[in-house]
């Protein structure tokens, strides 16, 4: 339903986004990460008709939104970085405003604005005047405008930075039970979002795309994916020379040792699972292992891996 | 969805700001007490023994110099600091139809003011029998020239998102539309520049267009002259707001 085709954008001399391309479909939250900097917002400006890109195009539902942005826009549910909301009307009288514009007048436009103050449980903000608002539920004011015309496309600007990890979640949870019926694009640099709701994930840095697959390939890039850790009843040069035989483990190394037990980390060679493996051996000696720990891969390893941030670098 | 119903939409949010927040109360309020002061004290309406208004209009240029900035300047400059521009272009309306309905709802509330100054009429219908015509035609044409002062109080704001920036740019500019034909600067300009450069420069001028309107002469002319002025400046509001998708 979105299709990004090359799409660059320069800023004078600076370009922020270079040649990104990538689709979503029904069906996916797309996470879309990167360092700050990277060119995030950027993009969803330009996805949300607000920014036109310099080169290539971008299509909602089929149409290109340069053409028309107001006419894709109708399609597009929105929330902006840092939750831009006219601070000086209520919470309620701002969603009359935005069902208004959606099309939704007079009672209808009520009912609209209702229905998405309770479903983003602003009940008991719904006639205090935004701009006293916390920072919690202006996000969700933010959520509810963008869900408000219940969109076939889902943009949302960092949704949950600044909320309680409470808050976190249950935006999670409404993002997970939209997830089927759109297609979501969810920008975040916290990482545990990505594992938490992302169907797919997308990597931007420097306004380059270095990654687009899905959660759990990025996490096989991480490394150390896949080692094995555990705790073996045995001499630690015998264990360590059982173990180092068994196909699929590069390097065994012994991490702590007394006389009569030893703490291993076993290396798979390209990531390959090894811990059933490694558990038959210890078995077939009869050697008693405990404390198994398999890695299961670190997306911030990854991230750190394949972006660099200006700043940082 | 038809785009007047957007515009209207917009005038209505504008409308509603307005009177959140304590600008409109002052305005109407600093508006009236002026008016009244200049009229009475300084027209010496009494005095002068004529039952007209011509000595409470003569101030409205000056009046609305310094206050229809004050009530433009938020419009668009306002929107940009606190970034609900982003916020408005992405919903769905146009920067079309948000210049128009900003534009209206300002020039409503302008209208508004005009309005309630209703008891000079009835006061000078109380003293004397003033030509209803000649008066109907004043408000007319103050009501124009306020509407050409927002155009360029809105296009000032759009160009940036300081308020005190564009309330200063938009007096300068309103300051240069009042005196580009009064003498002394037409002078100045006479001095080097030749007779056509002269005349263009003073035909800018809001004064001959209201004054004609003063006297209860409606000329095609001076609607003419308001209606492209307005037109003009909204058309620049607009490649701003239109334009910043391309260079913001």
């Amino acid at each position: 339903m979105i299709k990004v085709d090359h799409v660059s954008r320069s800023f004078g001399a600076r370009q922020a986004v270079k040649d990104v391309s990538f689709t979503v479909e029904k069906g996916t939250v797309l996470g879309f990460l990167g360092p700050n900097g990277a060119g995030k917002t950027t993009t969803m400006r330009i996805i949300a008709g607000y920014l036109a890109p310099s080169e290539g195009q971008v299509l909602v539902c089929g149409e290109a939104v340069a053409a028309n942005p107001a006419l894709t826009q109708r399609k597009i549910g929105y929330m902006p970085e840092n939750t831009p909301l006219y601070d000086d009307m209520t919470v309620e009288e701002f969603l009359v405003f935005i069902a208004e514009v959606r099309g939704y007048r007079g009672r209808e436009g009520r009912d609209k604005a209702g229905t998405v103050i309770e479903r983003c449980a602003l009940h008991s903000v719904r006639n205090q005047v935004i701009d006293t608002l916390s920072k919690g539920y202006r996000r969700r004011t933010s959520l509810a405008q963008a869900l408000l015309h219940d969109p076939e496309v889902l943009l949302l600007d960092e949704p949950t930075e600044g909320l309680d990890p409470n808050q976190k979640q249950v935006v999670r949870e409404m993002i997970l039970e939209m997830a089927p019926e759109k297609a979501i694009v969810l920008s975040t640099h916290v990482l545990e979002e990505v594992t938490a709701v992302c169907t797919r994930a997308v990597i931007i840095s420097g306004g380059t795309l270095v990654a687009n697959s899905t959660p759990r390939e990025l996490l096989q890039r991480s490394p150390g994916f896949n080692s094995v850790r555990l705790v073996v009843k045995a001499d630690p040069d015998t264990a360590r020379a059982a173990f180092d035989d068994l196909p699929g483990v590069s390097r065994v190394l012994v991490l702590d040792h007394d006389a009569k037990r030893a703490r291993l980390l076993l290396e798979p060679s390209e990531g390959q699972s090894i811990v059933a493996q490694a558990l038959e051996r210890a078995s077939s000696r009869k050697w008693s292992v405990s404390d198994v720990e398999v890695d299961s891969g670190h997306l911030d390893a990854v991230f750190r891996q394949i972006t660099t941030t200006e700043d940082a670098a | 969805m038809n785009g007047a119903q957007h515009v209207f939409t917009v005038t209505k949010r504008e409308w509603q700001a307005f009177f959140n927040s304590p600008i409109a109360y002052i305005f109407l309020i600093v508006f009236l007490m002026l008016s009244g002061f200049f009229t009475f004290s300084v027209s010496r309406f009494y005095e002068a023994g004529q039952a007209d208004l011509r000595g409470f209009f003569l101030w409205h240029p000056w009046l609305y110099l310094i206050l229809v900035p004050a009530v433009a300047m938020r419009l668009w400059a306002e929107e940009r600091r606190s970034g609900t521009i982003e916020l408005l272009l992405t919903i769905g309306i146009t920067p079309l139809q948000a210049v128009l309905g900003k534009f209206l709802a300002a020039w409503l509330f302008m209208l508004l003011a005009l309005v309630l100054t209703f008891p000079m009429v009835l006061t000078a219908h109380y003293l004397g029998d003033p030509d209803t015509g000649v008066v109907l035609c004043g408000y007319l044409g103050s009501a124009l020239l306020a509407g050409a002062y927002l155009a360029v109080g809105l296009f000032t704001s759009a160009l940036t998102r300081n308020q005190v920036v564009s309330f200063v740019l938009a007096v300068v500019f309103g300051l240069f539309l009042v005196l580009a034909g009064y003498p002394p600067v037409t002078d100045l300009l006479a001095h080097w520049a030749p007779l056509w450069l002269v005349d263009g420069v003073a035909a800018f001028s809001f004064m001959p267009h209201f004054e004609t309107m003063q006297r209860g002469v409606l000329d095609f002319r001076d609607f003419l002259y308001f209606g492209s002025v307005m037109g003009y400046m909204l058309f620049c509001t607009l490649l701003i707001i239109g334009g910043s998708r391309a260079r913001n």
